[in-house]
C-alpha cells in the first residue's frame, strides 16, 4: 500500500498509508467513538457525504459479513480513517476483509494517522471539510480542492440515498441462530401499518419495527403526504438520513400536512424535520455526537439509557414552546434529544434506539410507536 | 436519588492478606470506597488483618481493627461499633463470604445492620452454582451442562451425562482453589474428592467443558434506579480452559461484531438484573464458540474483582468508588466523571487505544509444583500495559514483567519442544507462539495447538516479521530511520532492537534520539478525546506527526499531551507486578512517598504497571504514567518532566536496579547515594565496611568448583549457607550440613551456571534473626523497630513471623543491636530508609546460675525501604515512608518531630502466609527461599495473644483443647520436652510416632503412640483426614526425612489443621496457648492504640 494524504479544510495535513481503493475522496470529517460496528457506520446513510474517523484503533479485526449492513449498496461514507488496518479478519461469520469490501466498493481508506491528534482537532476546531487522497501527494493541491468545494450544508443529500421505490419490509432483528429468513415476520393480518419515510433509513429501524410486529412499508422520501395517507397507515416513522434538515423542504412539507392525522415517530433527521415542520428551528453542533456510550435520560421514566448516536444538528426545542415538550436529554453536554407533542401522537428522538451499531437500551421506544398507535399513549 | 440519610456508620471488610487470587486490587478497592464514603460524612469502621494496605492507615477510615478476619471478631467489632451497615462488595471473595455467614447466622439483623451493595439472596444466587444456573436459564441463557455435586455417588452418576473433559469447581473458594480439568474418570475422581472437601459447603460443579472457547468478561455497573452500565469488555488472549487470573487478557474486545457485543451486553444487563444485584459493580464471563457463535455464561461476581480493578485501570472508570457511593443510594448520573468533570458517570467509557494484562508466575519458587496452567489460578501478579495498538501494548508488557524480557526473545529450541510447549498452556507460551512463527509454522497450525484466536496470532506474526526487515536494515540510513520509527510504533524496546542489530540498548537510544524518534504521551480519558480531560493519566506511544499548511504554522509536530508543568517536581518509581518476595509493601511505601511529598508540595509523578495498587489510581499521585519500569521507558519519562529527582527507595528491587544507570544518565537520585547502596550490596565493600565499625557477620568464602567449596566449607565449618552469586532475594539458596551435600549442590550449580561463584556463608544454626528498620537523614538516626524473628535465622525473613517488641531477647542486646544499625546507617550516609539484618547466637551458658550469652552477626543491609515498613508502621503509628520521603526531599528528623524511638505497650505479631494450597505436592517446610505471597498482623497486649491472632488470621487458628500431634528430627528432641510437659500439663492430649513417643515417655511425659504412613494403618495421615488432631508440630531434616513425611504437612494443610515446622513456632504457639487460656481475645482500634 503506498502513500495517502488527508488535508482539512484549515490545512491541517495528516500523512498516512493508502487502504481500501485508491484514489481520492472528499467529505466532512467527522469522528466516531463507537469501539464495535465499523461495518454498520460504513453502511449507515446518515453518513452520506462525511469522512469517517474512528477513534477505536484496531479496525478490520472481525471483517465484513452480509447480514450487518445498515442499507444496500455497500458503503455509504465518503472516505475512511484509520489508526491501524489487520487485513486478517478474524469472526466465525466474517465473510471478506475490510479492505477487500472497501476496494470493491470504492472506498478510499487512510490508515497509520494519529487518530486520536485528529480526533481532538476537531473536537478544538469543529467538523470540516476533508480530502483524502492516494494520488495527488501534493498538499496544497488537495488543500486548494478541497477548498473549492461547496461543503455539504447547502445540498440536499438525502435524495441521492432515499429509495426509488417503494417497497415492504419484512426481514427481523439479528439473532444468534436464526437465519434471516426466520427472522421474517409471517402474519400480517391485523397488525398495525406502518409507513416509513426514506430519508436515508437504517435498516435496523425496519427491523426493529418488524420485531415491534408491524406491517412495514418503505416509501422515497418526496412521496407526497397525500399518497402517504391513502396508504391508510397506522402510524408513520419519519427516519434518520444525511445532512442538514433545512434543506430537506419537501420532507418538512410533507410532515407539516401529517401531523394530527396519523400517530408520527421520528429519529434522528426524522426528528428534526418534525421540528422544522412545527416551525422549530435547528442548529448544527460544533463536531456532532457519532458513537455508542451517550446516556440519554427518559425524563418520564427517569432511567438513563446508553444511546448510539449520528448526529450533526439538534432541534431547539424552545422554538417549539407550547407545541411540545421535551422528553429526553443528553447527559454528556445537555443537549435536548427527544420531544412529544403536547396535542397530537407525534413523538420523536435525535439518538437512535434501532442500535445497529450501540446500545438496545432504547429499542422499546418502537414499542411505545406501537402504543400510540393503540391509542395508549 | 440523594444518598441515604438513615446510615451513618459503616463497616468495611477487607480481604486479609495477599494470597493467589486475591492480591492488592482489594486494597485498591477497599481505599477508594473508604475515600468515597467519607467524603460523603459516613463513619467507616474498617477491618483487615493485612497490615500492609493504604486502607489499614489511620487516616483512611474512623476505626481501623487490623485483626483476624473471622465472624467472632466482626461479631465482636460490630458489637462494639455498631455500624448501621456492611459494604460486603470490596474485600474480595473473604469478605463476601464473611458477611454471608454473619448475614445467615441471624447475626447482623439482631444487630440491626444492613447489607448494601449486595443483598444476601443475590449473593446466593450468585455464587450457588446451581441457583446460578437455574436464575441463567430464567431469563433465556445458555450456560453449560452441569450439576452440582454433594456426593462421590452422585458425582459417578452425573459425568456420563456431561463427558470429558469436564470441568470442577468447588463452590465458595478463593481463585477456584481445588478446581481443575478432569480429561478421564481417575482424573474426575481425585479432583472431586479434593474439591468436596475444599469447598466449605461440601459442593463441587462439574461441567460442560467449554475448553477452547474464547472467553470473554464484562464489567457491569448498576444503580438503585436500576440503570445499568458496561465499564470495558474483555477478551482472553488465552481460550477457555485457562483461568481468567492467569490469562493474558486485553481491552476492550477485538474479534466481536457489533451485533456480538451486544447480544453479550444485553446478556450482561439481564445478568445482573435478575441476580438482583442492587448497586455497584459485578463482573462477568461469558464463553464464546469460536466456530459457531454459541454464547454460554460462565459466571458472575457479585462484586468488585480483580477483573474490575483492571478495567478501572484500563479506562480510568473508577468502580470501586462509584460502587461505593451507589450503595448509598446515588445514581449514576448524579455521580461525575472526574476525569471529564463534566459529564456524568452514568455512560460507558470508549477507549482508543488498546490494554494488554498479562499475569506474573513464580513457579521458579516452587520447582516441585505443575507449571500447567489450568482452572486453578497460580499467578501472582500481573502487568497491565497501553498502546495505540495490540502490537505496541503487548510489547510494552512483556517487557513490563520484568522477568529479563525486552520482548520476544528468539528461544533455542526444536519444533518439537515447541508444539508440546503450545498445547499445554504454561507461563511462557507466549513467546512459543513468536518461536513457533519464526520458525516456518502457520498461525491455522498454532491455533489448532492453542485455541489462541488467529487475529492475536497474526498480530504476533506482524511482529516477528518486523523483526526480520530490522535485522536486515543497517539503522543509519534514512530509509532505516522509517524502520526504526515502524519497530518502535510496533511497540519494540530499544533493548529488543539492539539484540537484533547486534549493537547496544544505548547505541539504538543514541541513534533513535538523533533521528527524533521519541515518543510521546496520550491521555486516558474514558472518551476517547471527545470531551476535554483534566486527569493527567499518561501513556507513551509512537505517533505519527502532522503540520499545517498555514502560513504563520510551525513545522510538523507530533502530538504530546503530557504537558509537563514548571512546579517543582518528584518522579517517584513504583514496584511492577507483584511477586514473591516484592508485593505490596513496597506499593505502600511508594504511596506513603507520593502524600509526603504532596505535604511539601512537591508535585508527585507515578510512574508504576501495575494494574492492581493503589499506586496505579490516578487519584493518588498528582500525575500517573502508566509504563513499564525500564531505563528506557523511564528515562523518557524523565526526559520530558524533567523533575528535581527521583525516589527508586520505595519500590524493592525493580527501581533500584535502576538507580546506577539513571545516574549514568545524569538523573539525580534522592536520598541515600547509589554509592552507598552499591556498598552494602557488594560483598566485598560490604565486608571492608563491616571491619571498620568491627561489625562482626559470619564467616564466608567463594567458590567455583566443588574443591575450593568444600575447602571453603572445611574452614568455616558446616553448616553452610550456600547460593549463586547471580541471583537475588534468596533464590536457589540452600543450608549443607555436609561434604556430600556439599558437593551434590555444587554439581548442580556449576552445571547451572558455570561461569558464576558460588556463595558459601557460615550457618548460624539456631540463631535468632533480628530485623531492624531504621530511618536517617544524614546526621541523625532513629530506630523505627525491632523485630525479633520467630523462626530461627536461615528461615527467610520474609517467611519467618516476627514481634515488636522483641519478645526474648534482653534489653541489653537489643540496646546493642540498635547501636550497630546507627553505626552503619551512619557509615553509609543513609537518607531515609535503611532495613539491617541480624543473627543473635546464643551461647549456653556452661553453669545454669550463669546468664547465657550473645552474639551478634549482621546478615544483610539493604539502605532502602523494607518488606516490613508497613508492619512496623502500622505496629508503632509512626509513618516511616512518608518521614523518609521528606528527609530525602532535605528535611531533618528534629523538623518532622522525630527526635527519638516510639516505645510502645502492646505487641504487634506479623506472620506470613503461603500459597502451598495452589501448588499440590509442594512441601510446606520453610527455608532460605521465599515463598510468602502475604503476611497479616496480630496485635494485643501481650506477645501470646497477639501472636495467637497472628496465627489465626493467616488461617492457623490455634487450639486451647484436643490433640497434638508431634513428631520432630533427633536435634529437636531435646527442646520437645518442655514444649511437650507444659501442653501435658494444660490438658493437650499428646500423639507421637514410636521416636518421639519413646523419647519423651523416657522423660515422664505421657503421649499416645500412632503409626507412620509407612507403618500401617490407622496412621497418621488417617487421623488428619478424619480431623482428629487439632495441632501439629512437625520438624524434619534431610531430604529422605522430608519426603516420607511430606503425607503429614499436605494432609494437614489440606484439612486445615494448624501446624507449626520449627521448635520455635512450636513455643511460641504454647505462649499463645496459655495466653488464649488465661483470658478471651480482646479487639482494639489502630486509632485506639496510637491514641
Amino acid at each position: 500500500m503506498g502513500k495517502a494524504l488527508l488535508v482539512l479544510a484549515d490545512g491541517t495535513v495528516f500523512e498516512g498509508m493508502s487502504f481500501g481503493s485508491e484514489g481520492e475522496t472528499i467529505g466532512e470529517v467527522v469522528f466516531n467513538t463507537s469501539m464495535t460496528g465499523y461495518q454498520e457506520i460504513l453502511t449507515d446513510p446518515s453518513y452520506k457525504g462525511q469522512i469517517v474517523t474512528m477513534t477505536c484503533t484496531q479496525m478490520g479485526n472481525y471483517g465484513v459479513n452480509a447480514e450487518d449492513i445498515e442499507s444496500s449498496g455497500g458503503p455509504k461514507v465518503e472516505g475512511f480513517v484509520v489508526r491501524e488496518y489487520l487485513d486478517f479478519p478474524s469472526n466465525w461469520r466474517s465473510q471478506m476483509s475490510l479492505g477487500q469490501y472497501l476496494r470493491d466498493n470504492k472506498v478510499v481508506g487512510i490508515e497509520d494517522i494519529d487518530t486520536r491528534a485528529l480526533t481532538r482537532h476537531l473536537r478544538n476546531n469543529g467538523a470540516q471539510m476533508g480530502i483524502i487522497s492516494s494520488v495527488d501527494l501534493n498538499p496544497e493541491s488537495l488543500l486548494e480542492k478541497v477548498r473549492k468545494h461547496p461543503g455539504i450544508s447547502a445540498l440536499d443529500i438525502v435524495k441521492d440515498v432515499t429509495t426509488r421505490n417503494p417497497y415492504k419490509w419484512e426481514e427481523g432483528v439479528w439473532k444468534w441462530g436464526i437465519r434471516a429468513t426466520e427472522r421474517q415476520s409471517d402474519r400480517y393480518e391485523g397488525m398495525a401499518k406502518v409507513v416509513v419515510y426514506d430519508f436515508g433509513i437504517k435498516f435496523n429501524i425496519l427491523r426493529n419495527l418488524v420485531d415491534a410486529g408491524f406491517d412495514v412499508r418503505v416509501v422515497p422520501a418526496q412521496t407526497p403526504a397525500e399518497a402517504v395517507l391513502e396508504m391508510n397507515p397506522d402510524g408513520i416513522l419519519l427516519s434518520n438520513g444525511p445532512g442538514d434538515p433545512e434543506t430537506v423542504t419537501y420532507g418538512i412539507e410533507n410532515t407539516k400536512k401529517l401531523i394530527g392525522k396519523r400517530p408520527i415517530f421520528g429519529i434522528c433527521l426524522g426528528h428534526q424535520i418534525l421540528g422544522l415542520a412545527m416551525g422549530g428551528r435547528t442548529y448544527k453542533l460544533k463536531f456532532g455526537h457519532h458513537g455508542g456510550n451517550h446516556p440519554v435520560k427518559d425524563l418520564k421514566t427517569g432511567r438513563v439509557e446508553i444511546t448510539s448516536q449520528n448526529h450533526n444538528y439538534c432541534v431547539d426545542i424552545n422554538s417549539l414552546k407550547g407545541q411540545v415538550k421535551l422528553t429526553h436529554r443528553n447527559l454528556f453536554d445537555g443537549s435536548e434529544e427527544g420531544m412529544e407533542h403536547v396535542e397530537y401522537p407525534v413523538f420523536s428522538v435525535q439518538h437512535h434506539p434501532e442500535a445497529g451499531p450501540g446500545p438496545n437500551d432504547s429499542t422499546h421506544l418502537f414499542r411505545r410507536f406501537g402504543e400510540m398507535m393503540e391509542g395508549k399513549c | 436519588m440523594p444518598k441515604r440519610t438513615d446510615i451513618k456508620k459503616i463497616l468495611l471488610i477487607g480481604s486479609g492478606p495477599i494470597v493467589i487470587g486475591q492480591a492488592c486490587e482489594f486494597d485498591y478497592s477497599g481505599t477508594q470506597a473508604c475515600k468515597a464514603l467519607r467524603e460523603e460524612g459516613y463513619k467507616i469502621v474498617l477491618v483487615n488483618s493485612n497490615p500492609a494496605t493504604i486502607m489499614t492507615d489511620p487516616e483512611i477510615a474512623d476505626a481501623t481493627y487490623i485483626e483476624p478476619l473471622s465472624s467472632e471478631i466482626l461479631e465482636m467489632i460490630i458489637k462494639k461499633e455498631r455500624p448501621d451497615a456492611i459494604l460486603p462488595t470490596m474485600g474480595g471473595q473473604t469478605a463476601l463470604n464473611l458477611a454471608v455467614e454473619l448475614s445467615e447466622s441471624g447475626f447482623l439483623d439482631r444487630y440491626g445492620v444492613e447489607l448494601i451493595g449486595a443483598k444476601l439472596p443475590a449473593i446466593k444466587k450468585a455464587e450457588d452454582r446451581e441457583l446460578f444456573k437455574e436464575a441463567m436459564r430464567k431469563i433465556g441463557l445458555d450456560v453449560p451442562k452441569s450439576a452440582a455435586i454433594t456426593s462421590m455417588k452422585d458425582g459417578l452418576d452425573i459425568i456420563e451425562h456431561i463427558g470429558f473433559p469436564a470441568i470442577l469447581r468447588p463452590a465458595f473458594t478463593l481463585g477456584g482453589t481445588g478446581g481443575g480439568i478432569a480429561y478421564n474418570i481417575e482424573e474426575y475422581r481425585e479432583l472431586l474428592e479434593k474439591g468436596l472437601k475444599l469447598s466449605p459447603v461440601h459442593q463441587v460443579l462439574v461441567e460442560e467443558s467449554a475448553l477452547g472457547w474464547k472467553e470473554y468478561e464484562l464489567e457491569v455497573m448498576r444503580d438503585g434506579k436500576d440503570n445499568v452500565v458496561i465499564i470495558c469488555s474483555i477478551e482472553n488472549f488465552d481460550a477457555m480452559g485457562v483461568h481468567t487470573g492467569d490469562s493474558i487478557t486485553i481491552a476492550p474486545a477485538q474479534t466481536l461484531t457489533d451485533k456480538e457485543y451486544q447480544r453479550m451486553r444485553d446478556a450482561a444487563i439481564d445478568v445482573i438484573r435478575e441476580i438482583g444485584v442492587d448497586t455497584g459493580g459485578s463482573n462477568i464471563q461469558f464463553a464464546l464458540h469460536p466456530k459457531t457463535g454459541r454464547m454460554i455464561v460462565i459466571e458472575m461476581n457479585p462484586r468488585v474483582s480483580r477483573s474490575s480493578a483492571l478495567a478501572s485501570k484500563a479506562t480510568g472508570f473508577p468502580i470501586a468508588k462509584i460502587a461505593a457511593k451507589l450503595a448509598v443510594g446515588y445514581t449514576l448520573d448524579e455521580i461525575r466523571n472526574d476525569i471529564t468533570r463534566e459529564t456524568p458517570a452514568s455512560f460507558e467509557p470508549t477507549v482508543d487505544y488498546v490494554v494488554t494484562k498479562i499475569p506474573r508466575f513464580t513457579f521458579e519458587k516452587f520447582p516441585e509444583a505443575d507449571a500447567t496452567l489450568t482452572t486453578q489460578m497460580k499467578s501472582v501478579g500481573e502487568v497491565m500495559s497501553i498502546g495505540r495498538t495490540f502490537k505496541e501494548s503487548l510489547q510494552k508488557a512483556l517487557r513490563s514483567l520484568e522477568i529479563g524480557s525486552a520482548g520476544f526473545e528468539n528461544i533455542e529450541t526444536d519444533i518439537d519442544e515447541i508444539k508440546a510447549r503450545l498445547k499445554t498452556p504454561n507461563a511462557e507460551r507466549i513467546w512459543y507462539i513468536a518461536q513457533a512463527l519464526r520458525q516456518g509454522m502457520g498461525v491455522h497450525e498454532i491455533y489448532e495447538l492453542t485455541w489462541i484466536d488467529p487475529w492475536f496470532l497474526n498480530n504476533i506474526k506482524q511482529i516477528v516479521e518486523m523483526e526480520n526487515r530490522i535485522k536486515e536494515s543497517a539503522i543509519s540510513s534514512q530509509q532505516s530511520a522509517e524502520m526504526l520509527k515502524k519497530a518502535k510504533e510496533y511497540g519494540f524496546s530499544d533493548k529488543r532492537i539492539a539484540e537484533l542489530t547486534g549493537k547496544t540498548e544505548a547505541d539504538i537510544r543514541r541513534l533513535r534520539i538523533e533521528l527524533g524518534i521519541k515518543p510521546v504521551y496520550k491521555l486516558v480519558d474514558t472518551c476517547a478525546a471527545e470531551f476535554e480531560a483534566y486527569t493527567p493519566y499518561l501513556y507513551s506511544t509512537y505517533e505519527r506527526p502532522y503540520f499545517s499548511l498555514q502560513p504563520s504554522a510551525l513545522s510538523p509536530k507530533i502530538e504530546c499531551e503530557a504537558n509537563p508543568t514548571d512546579k517543582k517536581k518528584v518522579i517517584i518509581l513504583g514496584s511492577g507486578p507483584n511477586r514473591i518476595g516484592q508485593g505490596i509493601e513496597f506499593d505502600y511505601c511508594c504511596v506513603h512517598a507520593v502524600f509526603a511529598l504532596k505535604d511539601l508540595g512537591y508535585e508527585t509523578i507515578m510512574v508504576n504497571c501495575n494494574p492492581e495498587t493503589v499506586s496505579t489510581d490516578y487519584d493518588t499521585a498528582d500525575r500517573l504514567y502508566f509504563e513499564p519500569l525500564t531505563i528506557e521507558d523511564v528515562l523518557s519519562i524523565i526526559e520530558k518532566e524533567k523533575p528535581e529527582g527521583v525516589i527508586v527507595q520505595f519500590g524493592g528491587q525493580t527501581p533500584l536496579k535502576l538507580a546506577v544507570p539513571l545516574e549514568r544518565e545524569g538523573v539525580n537520585i534522592l536520598g541515600t547515594s547509589p554509592d552507598s547502596i552499591d556498598r552494602a550490596e557488594d560483598r566485598k565493600r560490604f565486608k571492608e565496611l563491616l571491619h571498620k565499625l568491627d561489625l562482626k557477620q559470619p564467616e564466608s568464602g567463594t567458590a567455583m568448583s566443588c574443591e575450593e567449596a568444600v575447602a571453603v566449607a572445611d574452614r568455616i565449618g558446616y553448616p553452610v549457607m550456600v547460593r549463586p552469586s547471580y541471583v537475588l532475594g534468596g533464590r536457589a539458596m540452600e543450608i549443607v550440613y555436609n561434604e556430600i551435600s556439599l558437593t551434590d549442590y555444587m554439581k548442580r550449580a556449576v552445571k547451572a551456571s558455570p561461569e558464576h561463584p558460588i556463595l558459601i556463608d557460615k550457618y548460624l544454626e539456631d540463631a535468632i534473626e533480628v530485623d531492624v528498620d531504621a530511618i536517617s537523614d544524614g546526621v541523625n538516626v532513629i530506630i523505627g523497630g525491632v523485630m525479633e524473628h520467630i523462626e530461627e535465622a536461615g528461615i527467610h525473613s520474609g517467611d519467618s513471623a516476627c514481634s515488636i517488641p522483641p519478645y526474648s531477647l534482653p534489653s541489653n542486646i537489643v540496646d546493642e543491636i540498635k547501636r550497630q544499625a546507627k553505626a552503619l546507617a551512619r557509615e553509609l550516609h543513609v537518607v531515609g530508609l535503611m532495613n539491617v539484618q541480624f543473627a543473635v547466637k546464643t551461647k549456653e551458658p556452661v553453669a545454669s546460675s550463669q546468664e547465657p550469652e550473645y552474639e551478634i552477626f549482621i546478615l544483610e543491609v539493604n539502605p532502602r525501604a523494607s518488606r516490613t515498613i508497613p508492619y512496623v508502621s502500622k505496629a508503632t503509628g509512626i509513618p516511616l515512608a512518608k518521614l523518609a520521603a521528606k528527609v530525602m526531599l532535605g528535611k531533618t528528623l528534629k523538623e518532622l518531630g522525630i527526635v527519638k524511638e516510639r516505645q510502645i505497650e502492646h505487641v504487634a505479631v506479623k506472620e506470613a502466609v503461603f500459597p502451598f494450597d495452589r501448588f499440590p505436592g509442594v512441601d510446606v517446610i520453610l527455608g532460605p527461599e521465599m515463598k510468602s505471597t502475604g503476611e497479616v498482623m496480630g496485635i494485643d497486649k501481650d506477645f501470646g495473644l497477639a501472636y495467637a491472632k497472628a496465627q489465626a488470621a493467616s488461617n492457623n487458628k490455634i487450639p486451647t483443647s484436643g490433640k497434638i500431634f508431634i513428631s520432630v528430627k533427633d536435634k529437636d528432641k531435646p527442646h520437645t520436652v518442655d514444649i511437650a510437659k507444659r501442653l501435658s500439663e494444660m490438658g493437650f492430649q499428646l500423639i507421637a510416632t514410636r521416636g518421639t513417643k519413646q523419647y519423651l515417655e523416657d522423660r515422664g511425659i505421657d503421649v499416645d503412640l500412632i503409626n507412620k504412613v509407612m507403618e500401617g494403618r490407622p496412621h497418621v495421615v488417617d487421623m488428619i483426614k478424619n480431623r482428629e488432631v487439632n495441632f501439629i508440630i512437625n520438624t524434619v531434616t534431610g531430604a529422605q526425612a522430608q519426603k516420607d513425611s511430606l503425607s503429614i504437612r499436605r494432609s494437614a494443610l489440606q484439612h486445615n489443621i494448624p501446624y507449626t515446622t520449627t521448635i520455635s513456632g512450636a513455643r511460641a504457639v504454647l505462649r499463645a496457648i496459655e495466653m488464649l487460656l488465661k483470658r478471651e481475645l480482646s479487639i482494639k482500634s489502630i486509632q485506639e492504640y496510637h491514641e
